[in-house]
């Protein structure tokens, strides 16, 4: 394929389609990281909750040949994760990154150990007849050209990834819930003396984290591909970590952030088709990854100083007028 | 006028023995303004723990309105009208003050939370109890003294008709002092009660009705303020005469030692913390630097003792610059520090009282032997300061942590002022320790000064900054503001008008005095 073609391909409406549907496995584990993180938990352990959902879905609709019973077999499981880490941390105290590494060892290990007995494959679960979410076609905008082929059609679980954008934001800003899990998050002793109970917080957090991390994972496994594979999240989870720093803790920063590493995603499937090494083109997402944290920090750092001499232009008004006051 | 709490016979011994309120009765009443005074470690902030429901006392009886009350949490005790403003703040910081205010009970409307509400109420409050705050400003970005207002809002919001509030004036400057005692009359008069926990006798005699001393856990006793001075406060508080003010011989101020010059400081955030510091540091004199806290005086400690890394300047002692030098670098020249923080760079917590006092000389003779230390000598030099500088401990070998606050203290002024310093630079130097190590450090202070050393004292503690300097200089936001050759000349007030930044001297003015 051309170069030309490349560009060409890149300005249709299924480009930017694909973009939307690579992205969707990304924003489930950002907004889950968001809010641990939004309770002072950075939940280390996305990665492997994504990996345990993924494969519980898929076991479930497998067996019970309920597609609905699977979802939400795969999000009980990846509560069950994320609880798992805060009794790691929380209760036994141990570090959390390091009990998240440990969450994250378990859960690779413990899906392919429970693939092999059962389904008698370490690497996929081909052999099963496990089944995929529909797709959703809107009506009447479904009709729209160019716009319906951008909007329609995905699979319940894009859909689902940015409603859950609203859901966290309206959650985390307009609840009263959420507003404490915030304030236990910057200030547990504060939130502690006002009677907001910190552990239970904070473990709630997690399990959010742990619902929306393995609806990430079952979209790889229930709509993207419609089986489990051994380590199926590939780093969605750790990109999701990014995505919420990147995304500067707030809902839309966050999913924008997620949707610019799905674009390079995107970018690095269409460009598979060119004449340039594949390892390079695959590693595209990661690096922009460390590009735009990067850019971030720099960024970050000169609002610091902006605001710092706004704060002392303010300041030193403020002095004068009381000054003049005075006088 | 009828009590309003009953504090009876109350106990509290901790779970590692230490008796922290033995058979404490204490009394409030109602309308009042009631101190509660006595050194560090006398049991006051132990028995406002157990008033406000964070401790439970191991034995006694809390009567409040007439009814006996217990309080398994800080809730209950916040269901009973009891609000607390802690020492330091509890306050989030991203959050606006009305959400400060209001959070943990925040009013709803259809299930989510009334941001208008929240505004409003915030500003009924703030306009009924004349405590000026904005409520939608963001609180990382107000002061102290409006923070501190938030605080007090926060209790008031929660209905609290008793507010305890922990060392208020600890944080402010004499002006915001002022408009703090300001609210503390209006609550009164709106028919609040209010216990005001201080270590500031003269503020005692300034704001309260009524004044109960603690000493080692017990109560000494509670009395009207207006009959007592405060020399006879302070003889209730440690049962012997404290010098309120400390005698100093006359100075004989000789050679200069440091000389500072243009030293300038960015934060990791990018923040200017120190901009273009010059001062020089003279034998047998006192510098003071006064300032609000977090004004830069810390890290002009940091970067002169070499933790930090200036962005610029120089500091010459002995014809050498010394800036940016390693801090063993610029200790072999003479620099003694006494650090801030105590348990971060003070003393290593865990090692025992000889090696935190050998710690800055163990590596050189006569203390190193061949490739070993001469633990003979170790031992009989750390006895000898032990005793010289009264540190109460049964023997060297224990761990240093294991000492109170003071005698932990005293443990760094030894080693410290043992090195025979060229130059002292003392941060803090009795910060959290009782009356008793407090009298003793400043009393050795003027003493190695007097024999000669250049001293630069930094003290959150404006008192002590103006009782021990020769000099003062006054910092603010990075930046001298001002400086004052004769210390004992100048007010508080007036300090205060250049610690804020309000008054400033001309470079032309400060210059022959730096």
């Amino acid at each position: 394929m051309s170069i030309e073609l490349v560009i060409k391909s890149i300005f249709s409406s299924l480009f930017i389609a694909s973009v939307i549907r690579i992205s969707t496995p990304i924003i489930f584990p950002a907004m889950g990281g968001l809010v641990a993180t939004a309770a002072g938990v950075p939940n280390m352990a996305l990665e492997g909750i994504m990996n345990v959902g993924a494969f519980t879905g898929v076991m479930v609709s497998a067996y019970t040949g309920n597609v609905w019973l699977a979802i939400l077999a795969g999000m009980v499981a990846g509560i069950m994760m994320a609880l798992l880490l805060g009794v790691f941390h929380l209760h036994f105290k141990s570090d959390l990154f390091i009990a998240g590494l440990a969450v994250n060892l378990m859960s690779s290990g413990g899906t392919v150990f429970l693939l092999y007995i059962l389904t008698g494959d370490k690497g996929n679960s081909s052999n099963l007849r496990s089944l995929s979410v529909p797709n959703i076609d809107i009506p009447l905008i479904k009709d729209i050209p160019f716009l319906g082929d951008i909007l329609s059609g995905h699979p319940v679980f894009t859909y689902l990834a940015f409603l859950s954008v609203f859901l966290v934001y309206i959650f985390l800003y307009r609840t009263r819930f959420g507003t404490h899990l915030r304030a236990v998050g910057e200030n547990p002793e504060a939130a502690t003396t006002l009677g907001i109970n910190v552990t239970r917080t904070r473990l709630i957090a997690l399990a959010i984290s742990g619902v929306l991390a393995s609806l990430g994972g079952m979209n790889l496994s229930m709509a993207y591909l419609q089986l489990f594979q051994k380590e199926m999240a590939a780093g969605r989870g750790w990109i999701g970590i990014a995505a919420v720093h990147l995304g500067a803790y707030k809902p839309v920063g966050v999913m924008l952030a997620s949707m610019l590493f799905g674009f390079a995603d995107a970018i690095s499937n269409q460009l598979g088709s060119l004449n340039i090494p594949s390892q390079l083109v695959q590693m595209i997402p990661y690096a922009t990854t460390v590009v735009a944290l990067a850019v971030y920090a720099i960024q970050q750092r000169q609002s610091a100083l902006d605001r710092m001499k706004k704060y002392q232009k303010e300041h030193t008004d403020s002095l004068a007028a009381e000054a003049s006051n005075v006088e | 006028m009828q009590p309003i709490i009953e504090m009876k016979n109350i106990v509290k011994i901790y779970d590692n023995g230490v008796v922290a309120n033995n058979g404490v009765n204490f009394v409030v009443n109602k309308g009042e303004i009631h101190a509660l005074v006595g050194e560090n470690g006398a049991g006051k902030s132990t028995l406002m723990k157990i008033l406000y429901g964070i401790e439970q006392p191991t034995d006694g009886e809390i009567i409040l309105n007439g009814e006996s009350v217990t309080f398994k949490s800080s809730l209950d005790a916040i269901d009973h009208k009891i609000g607390m403003v802690h020492q330091n703040f509890m306050l989030v910081p991203s959050f606006t003050v009305a959400s400060n205010v209001v959070l943990g009970s925040e009013p709803l409307k259809k299930g989510l939370i009334d941001r208008e509400k929240v505004l409003q109420v915030t500003q009924e409050l703030s306009d009924q109890f004349g405590l000026f705050v904005q409520p939608d400003a963001i609180v990382d970005s107000i002061n102290v003294g409006q923070r501190q207002r938030v605080e007090i809002l926060k209790t008031l919001y929660r209905k609290a008709e008793i507010l305890i509030l922990d060392e208020p004036t600890a944080v402010l400057t004499p002006q915001e002092t002022q408009d703090l005692f300001k609210a503390i009359r209006t609550l009164v008069q709106q028919g609040k009660t209010v216990i005001f926990i201080t270590h500031k006798l003269r503020e005692v005699k300034e704001i309260s009705d009524r004044v109960t001393v603690m000493r080692h856990g017990k109560m000494i006793g509670t009395v009207d303020t207006k009959d007592v001075t405060r020399e006879q406060m302070a003889n209730m508080m440690v049962g012997r005469e404290v010098f309120l003010n400390i005698t100093k011989p006359e100075m004989k101020r000789a050679e200069k030692r440091m000389e500072i010059k243009n030293i300038s400081f960015i934060s990791d955030t990018g923040r200017p913390v120190l901009r273009d510091v010059s001062f020089n540091l003279y034998a047998g004199e006192i510098l003071g630097i006064a300032g609000v806290e977090g004004n830069g005086q810390t890290e002009l400690v940091e970067v002169l003792t070499g933790l930090k890394k200036s962005a610029g300047g120089s500091v010459i002692v002995k014809d050498e610059e010394i800036l940016d030098h390693s801090p063993r670098d610029i200790r072999q020249k003479g620099i003694a520090h006494i650090p801030e923080d105590r348990l971060t760079n003070g003393v290593a917590v865990r090692a025992s009282i000889e090696e935190n006092l050998i710690v800055d000389r163990y590596f050189r003779a006569p203390y190193k032997k061949g490739f070993m230390l001469d633990y003979k000598l170790v031992d009989s030099k750390s006895n000898e300061l032990i005793k010289q500088f009264g540190i109460l401990t049964p023997n060297a070998k224990l761990p240093v942590g294991s000492l109170s606050g003071g005698n932990m203290q005293k443990v760094i002024v030894a080693r410290e002022f043992s090195s025979n310093p060229y130059v002292l630079i003392a941060s803090q130097p009795t910060r959290g320790i009782d009356v008793g190590a407090t009298e003793f450090i400043r009393e050795e202070l003027v003493k190695i000064r007097t024999s000669g050393c250049a001293i630069l004292l930094v003290s959150a503690d404006l008192g002590e900054v103006m009782s021990l300097s020769d000099r003062i200089v006054t910092l603010y936001e990075g930046k001298i503001t001002g400086v004052f050759p004769k210390a004992a000349e100048v007010s508080e007030e007036e300090l205060g008008l250049y610690m804020l930044g309000i008054k400033q001297q001309t470079y032309e003015e400060m210059e022959k005095f730096l």
